[in-house]
């Protein structure tokens, strides 16, 4: 421990005398009368939001920024942004689907597996993203005055806008696959606003934790990957499950798991196989997916807001 | 601390003199990770962590020692101490971006400070950077397309070529400072802090700058400005503060500390 000094607190010395008027008057006294406001104290939750809003700008400059910079050093640019996620889906289609032959029994195995990896993927990269967006970017978040909150919810726009072009990679392969447009696929719009909010929420409270722990960016990875199985991604949960014994509180989370909730009301929009009985609680599965994202973004946000005045300390 | 001069008496003018910071003995400590100090291995760590010590890694800081003192409209003020004195650590603290272990800081409006080596984006283009820049300092889109000319050709980047739409990171420092400055200096500021920007910068470079931060004060703005160049303090700043070891060694007029200031360091 280093003790710089112990004669710090008796120099309690008034330093420059206040002008006359204000004689007498506590500094804080004085801060009152001329309007000033405490440097660096915690904005009120109205307040708050009104600043986020007011940086909105910021906000999708930043993300798209980021977005284009990711590739620039690379000598395809642009073109990883699709060929990405398709050797993503390529490898897992190799393991999962040939090597090991979880495709039996799930009809349309490639769409299913695709959605799948590239649904999972918009939520890992968020959380992964929101994990290192203070602790990363403490540079920016020393040097300028801006809501902390601007960062994960920036980081998560822009692994929404990265969906954008897996989406786009994801709807070719369905063609290829003899799979027709519908109107459901009109779904898939209110599917991909809940789970981005479901994201931001989680991003925002891992950048908290993140930000006070950096470790947690090197656990995050095993514990992203442990709910990747649990969710479902490569194979149906249903068909692995049939006639085994589960307990009834196993069943109650592997149905509850909002990243399985999200990918399979996705396959719902988008595949024809993949009907109505296959999604946990059927119709019910968009309530509990408007509920998860509800409670997560309101909670997230508040949760992330609490530290706002701690963030880039030390 | 009893030695302390106090430059700054109430004049006659006092009404007309309206505050923009006042810091109220402030404290600031730091706390710094992973200094090694002790054993860093994992049966350590882990030990630390079934005992909830705290780690013997983190050593504290305490770079800020009840400084207390209030900036008024229109004034430019100096910083001036060795190095690790505290200056840099008490800009930041009146910006807002590292919080104080006692006492306050009340400022009028969001202080802006302006550091050496405050990174903005370094994968980005120069062009982006003063774009995000002036967006995350809450200007519109608008203003930031208004001023981007403006921005640029005060910066200086482009005048050997086009390096405004090359990444940040091939910039040279010089450069670098340069562009910061001129982003931050875009916006009007009711306090604006300057961290030893200015000495990157060439001698033309100088030049615009000290005469921006005069335009600044007239539109009633403070500005703070660290600097080990005497002469760039004597020439924009009317008010000193000197700091050493994280105490207000002296508080008053330019010329008078500084002389006091030269003279402790035998210059």
């Amino acid at each position: 421990m280093s003790t710089v000094s112990e004669t710090t607190h008796d120099s309690a010395v008034a330093m420059s005398a206040p002008p006359s008027s204000d004689e007498g008057l506590t500094p804080a006294e004085r801060a009152q009368k001329y309007g000033l406001s405490q440097s660096g104290a915690r904005p009120s939750l109205p307040q708050y939001i009104r600043e986020l809003w007011d940086r909105r700008h910021f906000i999708s400059a930043f993300a798209s920024a980021k977005l284009t910079a990711q590739y620039s050093q690379a000598k395809l640019g642009q073109v990883w942004q699709v060929a990405t996620p398709l050797l993503n889906a390529l490898v897992y289609y190799l393991i999962f689907g040939l090597l090991i032959g979880t495709r039996n029994g799930v009809p349309d195995f490639v769409p299913f597996l695709v959605t799948g990896v590239f649904i999972f993927t918009f939520t890992q990269s968020s959380v992964m993203a929101g994990t290192r967006s203070i602790s990363g970017n403490l540079g920016l978040v020393r040097a300028l005055h801006f809501p902390r909150a601007c960062l994960p919810v920036s980081f998560c726009l822009m692994q929404l806008q990265q969906l954008v072009f897996s989406m786009g990679v994801l709807m070719v392969i369905l063609l290829g696959f003899g799979q027709l447009p519908t109107w459901s696929w009109l779904l898939v719009l209110p599917a991909l606003a809940l789970q981005f909010m479901f994201n931001t929420g989680l991003a925002m409270v891992m950048a908290r934790l993140g930000a006070k722990t950096p470790d947690l960016a090197q656990l995050m990875p095993f514990i992203m990957r442990t709910w990747m199985y649990a969710s479902g991604v490569m194979f149906s949960i249903d068909a692995i499950l049939k006639g085994k014994h589960v307990p009834s509180f196993v069943e109650f989370l592997l149905d509850a798991n909002p990243a399985a909730l999200y990918i399979d009301l996705m396959r719902f929009a988008l595949i024809d196989s993949f009907t109505l009985d296959k999604l946990p609680h059927g119709m019910w599965a968009w309530a509990w997916a408007g509920g998860w994202a509800l409670v997560m973004g309101v909670v997230g946000f508040v949760y992330f807001w609490k530290a706002e005045e701690r963030y880039g300390r030390g | 601390m009893a030695e302390q001069k106090n430059g700054v008496q109430p004049t006659k003018a006092a009404e007309a003199r309206v505050p923009t910071v006042i810091a109220d003995e402030l404290h600031i400590v730091y706390r710094v990770y992973g200094t090694g100090a002790g054993k860093g291995g994992a049966t350590a760590a882990l030990n630390r962590i079934i005992r909830r010590k705290p780690s013997a890694g983190v050593r504290e800081v305490h770079a800020v020692k009840g400084v207390s003192f209030t900036a008024y409209r229109g004034e430019s003020i100096g910083l001036i101490g060795s190095n690790g004195s505290g200056k840099s650590t008490l800009l930041k603290a009146v910006a807002g971006l590292l919080p104080a272990e006692r006492g306050k800081v009340y400022t009028h409006g969001q202080p802006s400070l302006l550091g050496v080596n405050a990174a903005l984006m370094n994968d980005l283009t120069g062009e982006k950077n003063v774009i995000l820049g002036g967006l995350a300092m809450g200007m519109s889109r608008d203003q930031v397309r208004e001023r981007y000319d403006g921005i640029v050709d005060f910066s200086g980047i482009n005048e050997k070529g086009d390096f405004i739409s090359l990444p940040m990171r091939t910039y040279s420092s010089g450069m670098a400072a340069r562009l910061r400055f001129s982003i931050a200096a875009a916006k009007d500021h009711d306090v604006l802090m300057i961290d030893e920007a200015l000495a990157t910068g060439d001698r033309s470079f100088q030049k615009r700058s000290e005469a921006r931060i005069r335009e600044l004060r007239k539109e009633a703005g403070t500005v703070f400005l660290v600097s080990h160049n005497n002469k760039s303090i004597r020439d924009t700043c009317d008010r000193v503060l000197w700091l050493e070891r994280g105490e207000l060694l002296m508080d008053g007029p330019t010329d008078e500390v500084i002389k006091a200031y030269e003279k402790e360091t035998g210059k």
